[in-house]
């Protein structure tokens, strides 16, 4: 089984659009969107849930006021500011657990939170693992974690030869949870400044987990220099660039009827994409 | 006052908006731009200010003293982290799970472990003509950002117009970021992903109990579904900046969009008016 993700650091560049086209494109496959705080692989997807589960993060302190002496030695040492006046502030408590440990009279006790759901649904182009977590939560590395598993799960018991992976911007947690073993990542820019910024680290976090890398250019002709310099930065890490595709209104018009842009239209844009993943595929037998 | 600008979305022009934000309020005042997006800090590629000071942000890490170790485990079976494993003579530190509980230290009956600092990024500042700029930048391969969001508030200079560009998505970087902000800019695009994950960063700021306004960037007209949601959630719609392709190709070569499009200026600056007279300030 062979493991895609699809990549940006920079949020907006097309990394849902792209991976959208690849679910319809690909055979045999399972997807997974990882974006977890702002899934949106689903809205062009019309997946029908079959089944979800809750996603548990990091147990949450409670105070109990019948225990406790009010000796505040929990609040001295928290290092999080999660505790005022013997109460706990959920949103700062990080769960570590050391007032729990701490607590002479055992009044702090680690209640489960439920920070989130996992969904596995079917859609016309194979099954989807998606999830979302609850807003203003934290632990989203965490539950990208789980949204792999059970893509992992799902394709072993399904035959399923690759999993598709729509993953967050950025570079941090969820992003990092995204790479372990998996086989290529498809970086997704724009030549912009900040598209080309945020590339750059993209990719040396890919170096740094040790994953091999394909960057795909969305919208070149915004910058045609740019384009140019974003190549030739790649071409100095030996990572390859197989397409280029044009600015196009087809990719926004397609996504706001809520469909993959290959199955909408055709143009330059699905002939980019189509000739991507030829690229992708020889990349991950 | 401390304006967040914030989006769900990525890529929706958080940045557009805050860089542009900044610059006409500078024309009257100073003004600072924090950048706490730290994991892609993009904010000085729109401003390009001249950097002065750069500080390195670190977290506590644990050191085990082996001599006075004696491979207990109780280290290990406190951290929920699991950013430490006691082997029969060895314990293994896993210093990116560490969350600096400082729970291992106080916990450790041999009193084995002290803490170092490990650097996990920088804050620089700078000036970009009256603007003082201010961005975290998180070291690549570092998984927590929060410590490095804090320090970058932490150069928040009170009585001074302060605005925030917030990272994408509505969880914990987030939060750290536009926590205390006395108002929020929500900025979407008119499209199914827009509107979905405009959904959840209102429900954030609702959650968080701090005003906040929409802008739809890149409209094309065909933005009935944000203003109705908006009317929906009676949040206000504070302008909207049309579809322009200049503006794109200028933002692509680091032009922020007043400089392309000065006629958008007024926008802005009755924003912030507004903002000062605390008439957008309504839940």
């Amino acid at each position: 089984m062979r493991e895609l993700v699809v990549l940006s650091g920079k949020g907006g560049t097309g990394k849902t659009s792209i991976c959208g086209s690849l679910a319809v494109l690909a055979a045999n496959k399972v997807l997974a969107d990882c974006d977890v705080d702002a899934a949106n692989l689903h809205l062009l997807l019309e997946p029908e849930i079959k089944s979800s589960s809750p996603f548990y993060g990091l147990p949450k302190a409670q105070i109990n006021d019948d225990l406790c002496l009010a000796c505040d030695l929990c609040a001295h040492l928290c290092r999080f500011n999660a505790i005022r006046g013997q109460r706990v502030l959920t949103g700062n408590c990080e769960g570590c657990g050391v007032c729990y440990h701490a607590c002479p009279c055992e009044a702090v006790e680690m209640l489960p939170h439920i920070a989130g759901e996992l969904h596995l649904s079917k859609t016309r182009y194979g099954p989807l693992v998606h999830a979302n977590l609850g807003v203003a939560e934290d632990n989203s590395g965490k539950l990208v974690a789980a949204v792999r598993k059970k893509a992992r799960q799902v394709a072993e018991a399904e035959k399923k030869e690759l999993i598709i992976t729509d993953g967050p911007p950025g570079v941090g947690c969820p992003v990092i949870s995204c790479l372990s073993g998996i086989d290529l990542v498809l970086v997704v820019t724009e030549p912009t400044l900040s598209g080309m910024h945020d590339m750059e680290r993209m990719l040396d976090l890919a170096d740094f987990f040790n994953v091999k890398a394909v960057v795909c250019i969305n919208k070149w002709d915004l910058h045609p220099g740019n384009t140019e310099s974003i190549e030739a930065s790649c071409r100095r890490r030996d990572v390859p660039v197989p397409v280029r595709l044009p600015y196009d209104q087809i990719v926004k018009e397609a996504a706001c009827r809520a469909q993959p842009v290959v199955q909408y239209g055709s143009g330059p844009v699905v002939d980019g994409i189509v000739a991507l993943w030829d690229e992708l595929r020889t990349r991950l037998v | 006052m401390i304006v967040a600008v914030a989006s769900g979305k990525g890529g929706t022009g958080k940045t557009t908006v805050a860089a542009s934000l900044a610059l006409v309020a500078a024309e009257k005042g100073p003004v600072q731009y924090l950048d706490c997006d730290v994991e892609e800090p993009n904010g000085h590629l729109l401003l390009h200010p001249a950097w002065e000071h750069r500080r390195a942000v670190t977290v506590p890490v644990p050191v085990i003293d082996r001599d006075k170790c004696n491979f207990c485990g109780r280290c290990a079976q406190i951290c929920a982290f699991h950013a430490l494993a006691v082997l029969p003579d060895e314990v293994l530190v896993f210093p990116e799970l560490c969350h600096g509980c400082g729970g291992c230290q106080y916990f450790c009956p041999m009193k084995a472990i002290t803490e170092n600092k490990r650097e996990i990024g920088c804050v620089e500042t700078g000036q970009s003509g009256a603007i003082q700029f201010v961005h975290g930048c998180l070291q690549v391969g570092e998984a927590i950002c929060t410590p490095l969001i804090g320090a970058v508030k932490e150069q928040a200079a009170p009585g001074t117009l302060t605005i925030l560009d917030a990272p994408p998505g509505t969880s914990c970087p987030v939060i750290k970021t536009v926590t205390n902000a006395g108002f929020c800019i929500l900025v979407t695009e008119p499209t199914p992903f827009g509107l979905h994950d405009l959904r959840l960063a209102v429900k954030m700021v609702k959650k968080l109990g701090i005003p906040c306004g929409i802008i739809i960037n890149r409209s094309d007209g065909q933005d009935q579904l944000i203003v109705e949601f908006s009317r929906d959630m009676h949040i206000p719609v504070l302008f909207r900046l049309p579809e322009d392709r200049m503006v794109a190709e200028g933002y692509a070569g680091g032009m922020p969009a007043v400089t392309v499009r000065p006629a958008w200026k007024p926008l802005f600056q009755n924003l912030l008016d507004g903002l000062e007279a605390g008439k957008q300030c309504v839940s």
